[in-house]
């Protein structure tokens, strides 16, 4: 996550190149702030989501999902694992048998409240695990080849767009036949298969911008190609890269849960949304619950994951 | 238009013999072979007349040429379940799963064709929120989630639809709907994104200054100015259809080769992963060519800038 914090780097780059924005963004700092060119990333979010009804939502419901996952995943940690055979397939929105049973419980009678955080704590693990495993190679893969262009970038593109025509899961599906179902190998399939988008963008921002004042005068100082892509392009295309990696999370959580639901997941005792649902499958008949909530679970944060990365992208497009 | 061809069927053949060398080194690379294709309880004389027989106690680059050659002449073994040669096994598998994608996507374009211009027409309206909503949750809802879904309501409780197999119209209705879920609501938002810079344009501006009505100019000027990046994702989508179709067709009991593919992997019966890897990619290659030559045809600037 450190490429997110890059926003001091930003502005001294910037003023490098021209000067008089520093005052105009001081003075700017003592009204009230509007929209600027040189704002954080996250401060311009902050301020489209002011007027968007549906991005506060969304935000709102994400920060709920990770407060109840992180304290859930202490609190409920032991009755995600006592079975009780006499509260099998209790129906939800009963509180008959304690709060844990609000939304049910499932075939071994665990509450499946319970259930639900735990996968959550593993789904979002996994799924921002393999994001951000994606986002630093791919991108360190474009800027380098962005960079260096030749033989090596037409090359690297040509194995992108291939990555990209295949079909991921069929990718992931004889991969993980092959390296053997688990946590490990689920994060590596998830991030290879997705690499390939995160290298497009980094390699396309660094033609852009490598022949910027500030670049070309790092090289003439002597700056070695490896010092200039990792402290010069690298935080200056962070921007389009983390918009990218918002928009991508909702994707791998889907092929995730997809994965998960076929069966090569994680193992046990460690089960996510997708694993749920697989679970849910048996018992769609006289518990339809086990089926629906974690999938209600996923659609719902893969929207508001999704109307987020869109205020994201327009806040990084407004540089 | 003829160099642009070539080149482009060179990239093809070029991709498609990057996916077979990784075949093989995803096969052979992470552990002896026989553990692949033998059952997990074969004996220690099974495993080495095993390897005997199809050659892979030799060196790793004679193993490689075995495997091209037999590549070459669609050889990938025998199905360790079926019993008959992968490649036949998958071949008739493939129209099923062809069909499905085809009418799949037919259904996903032109509705989010329609929906999309309707909404981009009517922009800032309750309708077009509606649609934004609509296509952002469709393209978020796992598809075999919904597939359960559709089974539980429609077959199970209401016993409307069959719960899975292939036959009649009944049959197609809950895999079309989802699986053309997730293309139309990319679509919806390409088509409706790529239509508002479209009415936006002076030539539109130009046509409705003449009095071209405004169904005209949305379907005829607007729409076809729209029709480039509309294929290129309905392109991409169209390979990515396969992605559904695997988890899709395990939930209806389709008899294609995503249903195929989860059967192979559960059996352990490699010879058919590999067929299936390698024949899917071989069509999606073909695909993108096609797409390819749409694309110039629609664009001539494309052919003549590469």
């Amino acid at each position: 996550m450190t490429l997110l914090n890059n926003d001091q780097e930003n502005v001294e780059n910037d003023s490098a190149e021209e000067a008089p924005r520093l005052s105009l963004r001081a003075a700017a700092r003592s009204g009230p702030e509007p929209l600027r060119a040189a704002d954080g990333l996250w401060r311009k979010v902050g301020h489209l989501l002011r007027r968007d009804v549906l991005g506060i939502a969304a935000t709102t419901y994400l920060v709920l999902l990770l407060l109840t996952t992180v304290v859930g995943s202490f609190v409920l940690a032991d009755s995600a694992r006592n079975t009780n055979l006499h509260l099998r397939f209790v129906p939800p929105l009963s509180t008959q048998y304690g709060w844990e049973y609000v939304l049910g419980s499932d075939a071994l009678g665990r509450s499946f409240l319970a259930q639900l955080t735990v996968a959550a704590r593993t789904t979002l693990l996994i799924s921002i695990g393999a994001v951000i495993a994606a986002a630093v190679v791919g991108a360190l893969i474009g800027t380098v080849v962005g960079y260096a262009r030749g033989r090596l970038d037409k090359v690297a593109m040509r194995i992108a767009d291939v990555m990209l025509a295949f079909p991921s899961l069929l990718l992931a599906l004889i991969v993980l036949y092959t390296l053997g179902a688990g946590l490990g190998s689920l994060i590596l399939v998830l991030a290879l298969a997705r690499i390939a988008m995160y290298t497009r963008v980094a390699r396309a921002e660094t033609l852009a911008v490598r022949e910027r004042v500030f670049i070309r005068a790092s090289r003439a100082f002597g700056a070695g190609s490896l010092r200039i892509v990792c402290t010069q392009i690298l935080p200056v295309i962070a921007n389009p890269l983390v918009a990218l990696a918002t928009l991508e999370f909702a994707l791998v959580m889907l092929a995730e849960s997809a994965l998960s639901f076929l069966g090569l997941g994680v193992h046990e005792p460690d089960v996510t949304w997708g694993g749920l649902i697989a679970e849910g499958r048996n018992y769609l008949q006289h518990a339809w619950w086990i089926a629906l909530l974690p999938g209600l679970a996923i659609t719902l944060t893969a929207i508001a994951t999704n109307v987020l990365a869109e205020l994201v992208r327009k806040a990084a497009e407004s540089e | 238009m003829a160099r642009f061809i070539l080149q482009r069927l060179r990239q093809g053949i070029l991709s498609l013999l990057g996916l077979v060398l990784l075949v093989f080194v995803l096969a052979r690379l992470t552990g002896s072979p026989a553990h692949l294709y033998l059952p997990e309880d074969a004996s220690p004389q099974m495993v080495a007349a095993f390897n005997a027989e199809n050659g892979f106690d030799k060196p790793l680059y004679i193993q490689l040429v075995h495997f091209l050659a037999g590549v070459f002449r669609l050889d990938f073994g025998e199905s360790l379940l079926y019993g008959d040669p992968a490649v036949t096994v998958v071949l008739q598998r493939f129209p099923a799963t062809l069909q499905l994608a085809s009418v799949t996507m037919l259904i996903a374009v032109t509705l989010a064709i329609v929906v999309g211009a309707a909404s981009a027409a009517r922009r800032g309206s309750y309708g077009d929120a509606a649609t934004r909503l609509g296509s952002m949750a469709a393209l978020s809802v796992p598809d075999f989630w919904i597939a359960l879904m559709g089974v539980a309501v429609f077959a199970v409780y209401w016993n409307l639809l069959p719960t899975s197999g292939m036959g009649g119209w009944q049959f197609w209705v809950l895999p079309l709907l989802t699986l053309a879920l997730r293309p139309f609501g990319i679509l919806t938002q390409v088509v409706r994104a790529s239509m508002l810079d479209a009415l936006d344009s002076d030539y539109v501006r130009v046509a409705k200054s003449k009095g071209v009505g405004p169904g005209a100019v949305i379907y005829k000027h607007a729409l076809r100015n729209a029709a480039i990046p509309i294929l290129t994702v309905a392109g991409i989508l169209a390979a990515q259809v396969v992605n559904g179709a695997l988890v899709v067709e395990t939930v209806f009991g389709w008899p294609g080769i995503g249903n195929l593919m989860v059967t192979a992997i559960k059996g352990r019966d490699f010879a058919v992963i590999q067929a299936v890897v390698l024949i899917t990619g071989a069509a999606i290659i073909v695909l993108n060519f096609l797409i390819d030559i749409a694309y110039s045809w629609l664009n001539p600037q494309i052919g003549l800038g590469e």
